[in-house]
């Protein structure tokens, strides 16, 4: 992905445009389609003493395409006393939210989207919307228990959003910038006790926010200690009981698209980001990068990223689920005081050094 | 040019198409026949107010609004509709038999606030090249000239908070 030598070079405005949105599609679908395969078809399996999918390909590689072209096929089904056309338009803004949120991930030096300033800020705010979607999709479909797994999700992702922002703020007070840009420069530029060689990762100072942040996340993408929202046992599937097909992909995609964006920001804001410290090869700002560190920066994101969403599905795949009393509990008394207390303590800290 | 050359002709067409949505948004939100449909139609004329922020360069207050309004006012507002009374489809009983008051009380509002902006702004123009207002700079303002309003403001929330305490506990 060497997109950003291609953007500095003078194209187009309208040339930039459409290589931004191939480059978001890719930063979107691919980290979908290696999530699923990896850890939901693979290590899923594995984790259950199966092989999982082995025909589609080499090891059952392919499966994902000949079930996408199965869900492409399905009729379109909606119920009979459905809002029909919020029925459709609510997976879209699902899916819009999780494009909104890729733009502002760093890949590279050069390679992103956008440099935004308050990037951090713009992330927790624009993947609040996916709320609303969720809403109106168990609203829409005229059903009860996809009206009730939509109540559940709202609640829980309300509940779950606060302490994901206050987590964020301690990498914030200890970056000094909202930046995410600046903030992959100030773990990778820093130092530990004068002590350069592995940087300053986030997740060594900021653990409890790491930890923090990481739970909430669990709970925003509702994966299974926190899937009370699509409890199968209880509501069918929630929210997405009456989608099926090319509607069901669309909330699929978004589901482990989002999955793949949360775990590259949580990789930007805690485990360095794009960059490898930069004491290893002498740089000393974010202009002295060698220009291949376009190409290798995606990779290295790449990787934190299915490091991380490792251990989400690694969590999914072996707790059982939260009543939905004990669920808002944890939120409101135990995580939202820790992450307080965490902001209180760092921003000493940082008048103090 | 039919314009004067300190005219900015893209931001302007911007503005326009996007206050035009915002109209539409705010007309279909009373004359709606459906609960779900008025608050998405919110939903639309809070957004708008988002773009046009932008517009201006004000990306930190663009951002607030949507993670305010969108995020959080509208789901919760939603969420209580739908925990409620929202049926699919048109219901005839939404209407308030005393809703026409509402109509001077729209338009004094906007007097007020028309005659507010222009006495306030109205000789200020916008730059051909904005710069984007830092957070840092918003917060600078804040904590600084602004920070008696900023302490007022959060007692109006405590006491939201307090009344919401003593609505919900009945012991």
């Amino acid at each position: 992905m060497n997109l950003a030598t291609l953007l500095a070079s003078d194209l187009p405005y309208w040339a930039q445009s459409l290589l931004r949105v191939l480059g978001g599609l890719v930063a979107v679908l691919l980290p979908a389609g290696t999530v699923v395969y990896l850890f939901l078809f693979k290590m899923m399996s594995f984790m259950q003493s199966r092989l999982g999918p082995m025909e589609a390909g080499p090891q059952g590689s392919m499966q994902l395409f000949a079930e996408v072209g199965k869900w492409l096929q399905k009729e379109d089904i909606y119920p009979a006393r459905a809002d029909k056309f919020i029925f459709k338009l609510a997976p879209l803004i699902v899916l819009a939210s999780t494009f909104l949120l890729v733009v502002v991930v760093p890949f590279g030096p050069d390679a992103l989207f956008t440099d935004f300033e308050s990037g951090v800020f713009y992330a927790l705010a624009v993947s609040s919307v996916s709320v609303l979607g969720i809403l109106i999709a168990g609203w829409a479909s005229a059903n009860k228990y996809s009206l009730l797994g939509g109540l559940r999700a709202a609640g829980q992702l309300i509940a779950y959003e606060l302490p994901m922002v206050l987590a964020v703020v301690g990498v914030v007070i200890q970056a000094g910038t909202m930046n995410l840009q600046q903030i992959v420069v100030a773990q990778n530029a820093g130092s530990m006790f004068g002590f350069s060689s592995l940087g300053n990762p986030y997740v060594l100072t900021q653990f409890v926010g790491f930890i923090v942040f990481m739970i909430a996340v669990q709970a925003e993408l509702t994966q299974t200690p926190f899937d009370m929202p699509i409890a199968e046992s209880e509501l069918v599937s929630g929210y997405m009981t009456e989608y099926s097909g090319f509607r069901f992909l669309i909330f699929f995609i978004g589901e482990f698209a989002t999955a793949g964006v949360f775990s590259m920001i949580a990789s930007v804001l805690f485990l360095g980001g794009w960059a490898v410290p930069f004491s290893w090869f002498g740089w000393t700002s974010i202009d002295s990068i060698d220009n291949w560190m376009n190409v290798v920066g995606p990779l290295i994101l790449f990787t934190k990223m299915l490091a991380v969403v490792f251990f989400i599905m690694w969590v999914r795949f072996s707790y059982p689920r939260f009543r939905e009393d004990q669920l808002q509990k944890f939120a409101w008394k135990v995580l939202i005081p820790v992450s307080l207390a965490n902001i209180m303590v760092t921003a000493i800290l940082k008048v103090a050094f | 040019m039919m314009f004067a050359s300190d005219v900015l002709v893209a931001q302007n067409i911007g503005f326009a198409i996007i206050a035009a949505i915002m109209v539409i948004g705010a007309l279909r939100v009373v004359t709606t026949s459906n609960v779900v449909h008025a608050a998405l139609w919110l939903v639309v004329v809070l957004a708008g107010a988002a773009a046009q922020y932008v517009l201006l360069a004000a990306e930190f207050v663009a951002i607030t609004q949507v993670l305010v309004y969108i995020g959080a006012v509208m789901v919760l507002f939603l969420f209580g509709t739908m925990l409620t009374r929202a049926r699919i489809g048109a219901e005839s009983d939404l209407n308030n038999k005393n809703w026409f008051f509402g109509i001077p009380v729209a338009v004094a509002l906007f007097v007020a606030m028309a005659i507010a902006l222009d006495s306030g702004f109205g000789s200020q123009k916008m730059p051909a090249n904005p710069s984007v207002a830092t957070t840092q700079q918003i917060s600078d303002q804040i904590f600084g000239p602004y920070l008696l309003p900023f302490w007022a403001l959060s007692f109006v929330l405590l006491a939201a908070v307090v009344g919401a305490i003593v609505l919900a506990r009945r012991d």
